[in-house]
């Protein structure tokens, strides 16, 4: 019988911080801008510069380590990590190794029925590098420093992961915690969070870990569950060929779903960290750990069982909702305003979820405003208009947060509940098609779907069809 | 009286009459350089053209009432590791032979606000690594005293130019004694304020933990003027402290009735020159009897300062050095094969051999394996340092000491046997690794007629202390006919 193994997983998740300007100097954080604008001679690296510690860099790596219950380190220093490369202006990083900020913490996840605890080992904050590029035609490379001294933590967790879905529980349940604490959106995709996999393998029931190798590159889930499928299996069949695991970094490459050795532990490079002397100690009181608290906002798994509590909506919808903080901040403000939210849940569950995978889109992306919503289910609650008119209606303003009451009202789009209007444009009907009606006289039931087709179309949809159907039915009894 | 002999107070109390105008200070500044230059070097870059340029706003902010300060006016000397915008900062190095800073460094700046001409960048050690400004790659500083002899250094180029005359007053940094020691030597006064006293922002770092910019003048009273000056609160600065009092010149009196001095007995031993030690016992009398209590102890751990201080401030050095590298400023190799080789290249031709021991020794004390033997035991050593020192100030209002063991070398014997120079850093670098107040103020010649400079040290914040004394030592030697008319007596 062949062996079988267990793989065993820790993260390092690196994730870029929410805040408006850099770790230790006041120029942007933001994206887009041109080459080298946002920066300064402190994100620079020019001599005489000194760094000054952004205080919500602190406040942020606080939250987080508070909401994966870690441990907050009253005096945290910071340390200097030496090694030199071009898209690094000082040639050394600004982190942190003796006191970081949070330690011996840890997050609950669920995989099918099982719940786990994932413990973390750190967190730390750091400065991120600038970005090189390599420019093949003039055989030279270009460096931008408008990352360079972006806020970071880095939250590196234990062992205790054995598959993918367990990382991508991770991955997810951190990701949440930090977007509902607003400290960061995210982003795998545009590098705001990052995340490297230390894996190695072992024979079921062995305690002692293997030799593990750490990936780099992963810019998607997708991409770390097949890295993770792809490691594994290059190890499992290293050990069955009696050959050892080397200690190493590898790059994965997901299109060729391979990774590659980059160094060896023997290549490792000595970082001769030493603590920072131009900064000084970050000293947290008991104070600012509670005023942190107390603005703590509630967290995803809180509002997961208010939400089953206080609203009467499927717990899978209410799991949909609050995987977004965005989506969830919708829904009850919408719920709050028009009283029905089992509407808005529908309104989110069917027609959001659908245009959001059409356009490729990200729940934080959604742009109509809660009132804009609650405006549109008051719309259909009150009959005003019907359902048909009201999807016509959402995409509009899924689009462009279009007032719903405006553009109804604008484009005449209100069901005609006025008896007369109604009656004339049916006996109309029955005058211009005398066959059809005939043909239901004689019991021809199909024969009224053509006249309501025809009423419908004479009043552009703004009928309500059961009404239509009803007064038809009493015309030609 | 002639304008470069006067002191900064003097000649801004002359500017501020209208008897002599900033145009003529800065003439006579730039006068006396073309003068000695040739024989000195006290200069990496002399900015005639900017200095004139500046004499005239100045001189207008001092006619409309803008710029009050008691130095507007008065020619300055700035070491070259402070950033001046604009201006050639190369912390007399090859590596930096090209750079012209984006911005001036507070110290620099809070002069300027008060109404200072920079008349140019004073010469000093590579990086501030050195005892004699002979490690310069623009050539090496003379002793106005004695032109066969160092200044001392690091501020090899600042104390030198002030001796001269060829600015009335300078800045200067000491990491390890590179203002006491130099200012001793050329027989000027020099003080290294509290650490978080005076910016470090546009002071090119060596060892961040123990630098302090300080000011270099011809008296007491010029230096404490200068320091209420350069001395503040800056933001940009993280390890700059807000402090209570920055009224320096309130120190002024000639009054130490009652002041408690200390004399460490581990100063006064073996290698300690005896003309040396001769002539600080005697200007400690003179404190004796205008009514100081004077009394020898025990400081202890003497024998550790310097390897301490070798390994932290090497390891900062390392890691401060780094940036230099040719990516982004200053020099580059000129052929290269990819990143690696260029780096190589570049740091081994720029570099000079002082800078790369401490670069080497600093990456050694910090790699991975030897940090806890070297660096952080060197940490733990400064902090015993530093309570040898608390327990010293619970009995004592200052401590008086040499500055250095000897007198100014004669050129070119120092820098073969570094480890003997490093020794010579003994009584200077705990005061930096504490990170105390020293001042250093002449008190005699040897019998070879270079200055020696007695070093008065006091505890964190107490700079008023240190600057009382010496000014009161200051009053009864200038009385004695020595002192200031001694400044430039080999011109």
């Amino acid at each position: 019988m062949a062996k079988q193994y267990e793989t065993v997983i820790g993260l390092e998740v690196h994730v870029e911080l929410a805040t408006k300007t850099k770790i230790f100097c006041s120029c942007s954080t933001s994206f887009g801008g041109a080459p080298n604008t946002h920066t300064c001679p402190v994100c620079t690296g020019m001599p005489g510069s000194l760094p000054v510690l952004n205080k919500q860099v602190v406040e942020y790596a606080i939250a987080i380590g508070l909401a994966t219950n870690c441990e907050i380190t009253r005096v945290c220093k910071f340390d200097r990590k030496n090694y030199f490369y071009p898209d690094n202006p000082q040639n050394y990083q600004i982190s942190q190794l003796y006191l970081p900020i949070a330690r011996n913490g840890y997050v609950e996840i669920e995989t099918g029925d099982t719940k786990k605890k994932v413990r973390i080992h750190e967190m730390h904050m750091e400065e991120d590098a600038g970005k090189l590029v390599h420019d093949e035609w003039d055989d030279t490379s270009i460096v931008d420093y408008n990352r360079s001294g972006v806020p970071l933590v880095e939250i590196v967790s234990e062992p205790d992961m054995r598959s993918a879905d367990e990382v991508l529980a991770y991955l997810e349940k951190l990701r949440m915690i930090i977007q509902y604490l607003g400290a960061s959106d995210c982003k795998l995709q545009e590098g705001s969070m990052r995340a490297d996999v230390n894996l190695s393998v072992r024979e079921m029931g062995s305690g002692k870990f293997g030799t593990r190798t750490e990936m780099k590159n992963l810019n998607s889930f997708k991409a770390i569950a097949r890295a993770i499928e792809g490691e594994r299996q290059r190890q499992i069949e290293l050990l069955e060929e009696g050959r050892a695991v080397v200690q190493e970094t590898r790059r994965w490459d997901d299109n060729k779903e391979y990774s590659y050795a980059m160094r060896s532990k023997e290549d490792a490079q000595d970082y001769r960290y030493f603590p920072e002397p131009d900064l000084v100690p970050v000293m947290i009181d008991e104070a600012w750990i509670e005023k942190i608290k107390m603005m703590q906002p509630e967290l995803r798994d809180e509002k997961l069982a208010r939400y089953k509590k206080e609203y009467e909506i499927p717990e899978y919808d209410a799991r949909i909702i609050t995987e977004s903080k965005h989506m969830a901040d919708i829904f009850e403000k919408a719920a709050a305003i028009c009283k029905n939210p089992k509407k808005v849940s529908n309104w989110l569950m069917v027609e959001t979820l659908r245009l959001l995978k059409e356009s490729g889109m990200e729940p934080e992306e959604i742009r109509f405003s809660p009132e804009n919503l609650a405006k549109l289910v008051k719309l259909t609650d009150s009959g005003d208009i019907n359902s048909s008119v009201a999807k016509q209606v959402f995409v509009k303003m899924f689009e462009e947060n279009t007032d719903p009451e405006s553009y109804v009202k604008e484009h005449g789009l209100r069901t005609v509940n006025d008896e007369g209007e109604l009656r004339a444009v049916l006996e109309q009907v029955i005058a211009d098609n005398p066959q059809a009606a005939a043909d239901y006289k004689s019991g021809k039931e199909k024969a009224l779907g053509a006249l309501v087709g025809q009423t419908m179309k004479i009043m552009r949809g703004k009928a309500n069809p059961g009404q239509v159907n009803q007064r038809l039915k009493e015309l030609l009894g | 009286m002639d304008i470069c002999s006067m002191t900064a107070l003097e000649l801004g109390k002359k500017i501020q009459q209208k008897k002599i105008s900033v145009v003529e200070a800065v003439k006579a500044a730039l006068e006396c350089i073309e003068d000695r230059e040739p024989e000195i070097n006290s200069f990496v870059t002399v900015d005639a053209e900017g200095a004139l340029k500046r004499a005239e706003e100045v001189q207008k902010s001092i006619g409309e009432g803008t710029i009050t300060s008691p130095l507007a006016g008065v020619p300055v000397g700035i070491k070259d590791n402070m950033c001046t915008k604009g201006l050639l900062t190369t912390c007399g190095s090859k590596i930096l032979k090209n750079f012209k800073p984006t911005f001036t460094a507070e110290a620099v700046r809070n002069l300027e606000r008060a109404g200072a001409v920079i008349i140019g960048k004073t010469n000093m050690d590579e990086f501030a690594m050195g005892s004699t400004t002979e490690t310069s790659y623009y050539g090496e500083t003379k002793n106005p005293w004695n032109p066969a002899h160092v200044p001392g250094g690091s501020s090899g180029g600042s104390c030198a130019a002030v001796a001269a005359g060829e600015c009335t007053y300078a800045l200067g940094s000491d990491t390890g004694g590179s203002i006491r020691q130099p200012s001793s030597f050329c027989g000027v006064v020099g003080i290294k304020p509290t650490y978080g006293t005076v910016s470090r922002y546009g002071l090119i770092a060596y060892g961040s933990s123990l630098d302090q910019i300080g000011p270099i003048g011809k008296n007491v009273a010029d230096c404490a003027a200068v320091l209420e000056i350069i001395a503040s609160h800056d933001k940009k600065d993280s390890t700059s402290i807000s402090r209570k009092d920055y009224g320096f010149t309130g120190a002024l009196i000639d009054d130490i009735k009652g002041m408690r001095i200390g004399i460490p007995r581990d100063y006064f031993g073996e290698g300690l020159d005896c003309e040396v030690k001769e002539n600080i016992l005697n200007a400690v009398k003179v404190l004796e009897d205008k009514g100081a209590s004077v009394e020898e102890f025990d400081l202890s751990l003497v024998q550790y300062a310097i390897p301490a201080y070798y390994v932290i401030a090497s390891a900062e050095a390392s890691s401060n050095l780094s940036r230099f590298d040719g990516v982004k400023y200053g020099y580059r190799t000129e052929t290269y094969e990819g990143l690696h080789d260029m780096y190589k290249k570049t740091r081994s031709e720029g570099f000079g051999a002082e800078a790369k021991r401490r670069i080497m020794l600093g990456s050694f004390v910090l790699s991975s394996g030897y940090y806890d033997a070297y660096y952080l035991k060197a940490l733990r050593t400064k902090t015993l340092i530093k309570n040898a020192f608390d327990s010293a100030f619970d009995k004592y209002d200052i401590i008086a000491a040499p500055a250095a063991p000897t007198t100014a070398p004669v050129l070119g014997k120092s820098l073969s046997d570094p480890l003997k120079m490093y020794l010579g850093d003994i009584y200077t670098v705990s005061v930096n690794l504490a990170g105390l107040p020293g001042i250093s103020v002449p008190v005699g010649t040897d019998s070879s007629g270079l200055p020696i400079g007695m070093q008065l040290i006091g505890n964190c914040f107490e700079e008023k202390k240190i600057i009382r004394a010496a000014y009161a030592y200051e009053q009864t030697r200038t009385a004695a006919g020595k002192g200031e008319s001694e400044y430039g007596k080999t011109v």
